[in-house]
C-alpha cells in the first residue's frame, strides 16, 4: 500500500512539483495517471521511489515513511519499485540478457555482479521474464539491434526480473506507435492481473487510460484534481483535468489493430 | 521592363554578411597579417645567414648522413625494443590509473562539486608540464635509463588520458545510469553496468591513440637521457657518427610507421 500524507515538493529552482497530495493506493489496483505535460505526473511516481525528494509531508510505502531513506535503507526500498522508463533506459551496447538480469542488481552483491556471477535461478528467472513477454529469441541481440515496442518489452521483462511489489511506469507508451503501444499495456495489464502487482502508469493517452485503468487520477499544476474508479469517467472529466476541451492528440487511437 | 527589375533587385536582396561583420572580419584579417609580417621580418634578423646561408650548410651536412651504415642494425634492435617497452609500460599503467581518475573528473558520475573540480584542476597541472621537462626532472633523480623515462611517460600520458575518457563519460547516455539507480543498484554497479558497456569502445581506442604518442614521444625522451633507441641515436650524434645516426632514424620511422598503423586498424574496427 502507497500512501501521500500531505506531500508538497519543490523543486530547488521554484517549481512546484506536487501540492499538498493525499492519496492512497492499495495493493493489486491499477491506476493510471493523466494530466497535461508538467502537471506533475512524472513527480509523483518519481517520488515512490525516491527518484526526486518531496520537500514536505509523509510518503508511506508498506506503512513506512520512505522520505527519511538513505543509503541502504533506499535501495531496498527501489528493489521493491519497479519502473519502466518512455525511452526504455536499455543499455544500448549490451545484449538482452545483460539488460534484463540487471533487474538483479538490487539484490545481488557488488562482487557477484561484476564477476557475471549471478546466482543460477537469477538466470532462470530472467530468461523466464523474457519468456513472458515474448521475446525470449533476442536474448544474445543487442539492445539497439531492438525495435521501439521489442526494447519496452525487454525493459518491462528486467522489471519482472526484479520481481518488485509495485511497477511504475513513466510514459511507458510515449514513443511507440498505436498498436506497440497497445501491446506494451497489455502485457502491463496482464501482469498486474497475474502477478498482483500494483502498478501506476503515467498516460497522457485518454482512451488508453480509460481502456486499461482500474482507478484514474487526474493532475493539474501539481494537485489531483480527479481520483476514482474509471466507471465514473466521462469525457467532462478529462476536460475538467487538462482545463480545456478534449482534441484529437489526446488520443492514442488503434485499438482494434492491436 | 530589364531596368525595372534590375532596380527592384538591388534594393531587396540583402547582403550575406552584415556591412559590421565585414568590417570587423576585415580589421581582424589586416590585425593578423601584420603579426606574421613583423614576427617574419624579426626572425629573418635574428638567422645568421638567413635561408641562403642554411640551405648551402644543411646541403654539407645531409651528404654526411649517406649512406645509412647497415651494420649498425643487429646492434640497435635492444634499445628498439626497450623503447616499444617503454612505451607499452606506461601507457598499461596509465590506462589502469586512468579509470577512477577519469571517473572522478566527470561531472556527471561525480556529483560532489569540490572532489570534481579538485581532480579536474589536478588533472589541468598534470598537463601543463611538458613530458620532456618531466624526463629531464626524473633522469636528474634516478639517474639515466628507462624508469625516468617511463615514469615521465606515465604522467604525461595520464593526463591526455583522463581528460579525453572523462570528457567521453560526460557524453554518455544517463538514462541506463537511472534505471538501475531506479531498481536498487549501488553507485559500482551503476558504473559497471551501464557505464562502462559505453565507454569501453572509446576507451579502448583512446588507449591505442595514446600508446602510438608514447612510441613516439618515448624516442624524443631518451635523447635527454631516459634509455631506449633515443640515447642511442643522441650518443652517434654527439660522436658525429652521422651514418649509424641516419640507419638509426630509418629504423624508427619504419617501427613507427607500423605500429600506427596496426593500431589505426584496430581503432577503426572498433568505433
Amino acid at each position: 500500500m502507497i500512501q501521500f500524507k500531505d506531500v508538497d515538493l519543490v523543486y530547488p529552482n521554484g517549481t512546484v512539483g506536487l501540492k499538498n497530495v493525499n492519496l492512497t493506493i492499495n495493493d493489486g489496483e491499477f491506476v493510471v495517471v493523466v494530466g497535461l505535460s508538467g502537471a506533475g505526473k512524472s513527480t509523483l511516481i518519481r517520488s515512490i521511489n525516491r527518484l526526486v525528494t518531496p520537500t514536505s509531508g509523509e510518503l508511506l510505502v508498506d506503512n513506512e515513511d520512505i522520505l527519511k531513506y538513505r543509503g541502504s535503507d533506499l535501495r531496498k526500498l527501489r528493489t521493491k519499485t519497479g519502473m519502466i522508463f518512455q525511452n526504455y533506459n536499455l543499455v544500448k551496447r549490451s545484449s538482452v540478457i545483460k539488460n534484463v538480469l540487471a533487474g538483479r542488481l538490487g539484490h545481488t552483491g557488488t562482487l557477484r555482479s561484476i564477476f557475471n556471477a549471478y546466482k543460477k535461478e537469477d538466470v532462470g528467472l530472467a530468461y523466464e521474464s523474457l519468456k513472458r513477454v515474448n521475446i525470449a529469441e533476442k536474448i544474445y541481440n543487442r539492445a539497439d539491434e531492438l525495435s521501439g515496442g521489442q526494447q519496452q518489452r525487454v525493459s518491462i521483462a528486467r522489471v519482472l526480473t526484479q520481481q518488485p511489489k509495485y511497477i511504475l511506469a513513466d510514459e511507458p507508451v510515449a514513443s511507440l506507435d498505436p498498436p506497440t503501444s497497445h501491446q506494451v499495456m497489455t502485457y502491463l495489464r496482464k501482469i498486474n492481473k497475474e502477478d498482483n502487482l500494483t502498478t501506476i502508469v503515467n498516460l497522457h493517452f485518454i482512451d488508453m487510460a480509460m481502456e486499461y485503468a482500474d482507478r484514474i487520477i487526474g493532475m493539474r499544476a501539481g494537485e489531483v484534481v480527479f481520483d476514482g474508479p474509471v466507471s465514473e469517467v466521462t469525457e467532462k472529466t478529462f476536460e475538467e483535468i487538462y482545463g480545456r476541451s478534449i482534441r484529437e492528440d489526446d488520443l492514442r487511437g488503434g485499438a482494434d489493430q492491436s | 521592363m530589364t531596368n525595372e527589375k534590375k532596380t527592384i533587385t538591388n534594393r531587396d536582396v540583402p547582403a550575406i554578411y552584415p556591412v559590421k561583420t565585414k568590417i570587423q572580419v576585415s580589421v581582424i584579417f589586416f590585425v593578423v597579417l601584420a603579426i606574421y609580417l613583423t614576427s617574419m621580418t624579426w626572425t629573418q634578423s635574428q638567422m645568421a645567414g638567413g635561408f641562403t646561408g642554411a640551405l648551402g650548410n644543411m646541403f654539407n651536412v645531409m651528404v654526411k648522413f649517406f649512406p645509412p651504415n647497415t651494420a649498425v642494425i643487429p646492434a640497435v634492435w635492444g634499445p628498439m625494443v626497450e623503447t616499444i617497452q617503454m612505451a607499452i609500460i606506461a601507457t598499461t599503467v596509465a590506462a589502469i590509473l586512468t579509470v577512477p581518475l577519469a571517473l572522478l573528473a566527470a561531472e556527471n558520475v561525480t556529483t560532489n562539486k569540490p572532489l570534481y573540480l579538485i581532480t579536474r584542476t589536478f588533472l589541468n597541472i598534470l598537463r601543463t608540464i611538458p613530458d620532456l621537462v618531466l624526463a629531464v626532472i626524473f633522469v636528474g633523480l634516478f639517474g639515466i635509463g628507462l624508469f625516468p623515462g617511463i615514469l615521465a611517460l606515465i604522467i604525461f600520458s595520464l593526463g591526455i588520458l583522463a581528460k579525453l575518457i572523462s570528457e567521453t563519460i560526460e557524453a554518455v547516455d544517463m538514462n541506463p545510469m537511472e534505471a538501475m539507480r531506479a531498481s536498487g543498484a549501488n553507485v559500482f554497479q551503476m558504473i559497471w553496468y551501464a557505464l562502462i558497456p559505453q565507454v569501453l569502445p572509446q576507451y579502448v581506442s583512446l588507449v591505442l591513440y595514446v600508446f602510438e604518442i608514447n612510441i613516439r614521444a618515448s624516442v624524443v625522451l631518451g635523447l635527454v637521457g631516459a634509455g631506449g633507441i633515443g640515447l642511442i641515436l643522441n650518443q652517434q650524434l654527439g660522436f658525429y657518427n652521422y651514418p649509424n645516426a641516419m640507419m638509426i632514424i630509418i629504423i624508427i620511422f619504419i617501427v613507427v610507421i607500423a605500429i600506427e598503423y596496426i593500431s589505426t586498424k584496430i581503432r577503426e574496427a572498433l568505433i
